[in-house]
């Protein structure tokens, strides 16, 4: 990406630093649901991070919503997310079955539910 | 990667604090994950494009999703909203090991997994088998039957498919939503079986 002082930047500037060290992605799931934590959207964010504020300014999206709406991978997702909730603009809060899977209650909840959709 | 604008209009989650359940339609290409997907879901089933490098790692920055020789993988899924505050997310998932990191990426915390196969070709599904056993997920197998397909009684289909005994079989018509329904409580039984044979 060459041109001039004006010309649109493609890779934000935090991004385009790479490699820097992400702790807090690692922990964030592709069903981690993302919750605004600003009213107003400041001023100088990179377009990827503005994109997921505006998606989420109307309501709350699981992270892999927020991927497919904005139509950037995943992998990508996961480290704006990472940086807007250092940043303290938005929440992100952790699926209820983590790594673990859902409890046996869940599941027997979710054998009803599908039960009950049967016609 | 395409335009932004032509996405449709976010389907935001509804309730207060909905537990999200993931669960995963795993099978070989063109078996008919998309169509039990379209089939169950509420929303019009959407997907994400996952940039992998060659070696199969995630790419994590722009710069590199553009500039370099990457892989892109779609993977599509569907959301299905349950009494009790729970959502169901349904992720059909192609079962080639070089993608194993997007594969448990996509596995972690599922409830289980519904296999897909085609009677034309069931040794494509053997793969995928492996890595949802290796994943250490829970399966159900759904036979999805395509007109032109050849028709065997469930025992010789097990015996190909080497399951176990207690692994559910069931015949489904992907378009059906009552069939598909019906595989899916056939997958959740089956894992709440074993969750009280074996507490974690
Ligand atoms: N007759 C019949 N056709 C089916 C059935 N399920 C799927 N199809 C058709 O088979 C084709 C492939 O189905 P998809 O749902 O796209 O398969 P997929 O597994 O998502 O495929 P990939 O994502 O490309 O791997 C489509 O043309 C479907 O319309 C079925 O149960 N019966
Ligand atoms: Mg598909």
């Amino acid at each position: 990406m060459t041109g001039g002082r004006h010309s649109r930047r493609l890779v934000p500037a935090y991004l385009a630093t790479g490699g820097r060290a992400h702790p807090s992605r690692n922990h964030l799931d592709r069903l981690t649901t993302l919750h605004a934590a600003c009213e107003e959207i400041p001023v100088g964010l990179g377009p990827e991070q503005r994109g997921v504020l505006e998606l989420i300014q109307p309501g709350a999206l699981p992270l892999v919503d927020a991927a497919a709406y904005l139509r950037l991978p995943v992998s990508i997702v996961k480290v704006l997310v990472a940086d807007l909730v250092s940043a303290g603009l938005l929440h992100a809060r952790p699926p209820i079955p983590q790594a673990t899977g859902p409890d046996i209650e869940t599941m027997e909840k979710v054998l009803d539910g599908l039960r009950a959709l049967k016609s | 990667m395409d335009s932004a604008r032509s996405s449709p209009d976010p389907r935001y989650l509804t309730g207060n604090d909905p537990v999200l359940i993931k669960l995963l339609i795993a099978g070989p290409f063109a078996v008919g994950k998309t169509t039990l997907i379209r089939a169950i879901s509420e929303i019009a089933p959407l997907h994400t494009e996952e940039v992998m490098t060659q070696a199969g790692a995630f790419v994590d920055n722009l710069a590199e999703a553009e500039h370099k020789t990457t892989t892109t993988v779609a993977i599509d899924f569907g959301r299905l909203t349950l009494p009790n505050n729970l959502v169901l997310y349904l992720f059909g998932t192609p079962g080639q090991r070089r993608f194993r990191l997007l594969w448990e990426d996509i596995a972690q915390g599922a409830l289980g997994a519904l296999v897909m196969v085609d009677t034309r070709r069931l040794d494509e599904s053997f793969e995928v088998m492996d890595l949802i056993e290796e994943a250490g997920l829970r399966y159900a197998v759904a036979v999805n039957a395509f007109p032109q397909a050849p028709t065997y009684d469930l025992d010789t289909l097990r015996d190909h498919l080497d399951l176990r005994p207690d692994t559910p079989l069931v015949l489904c018509d992907a378009r059906s939503r009552d069939q598909s329904l019906d595989a899916l409580i056939a997958l959740v039984e089956h894992v709440i079986a074993h969750t009280h044979l074996e507490p974690a």
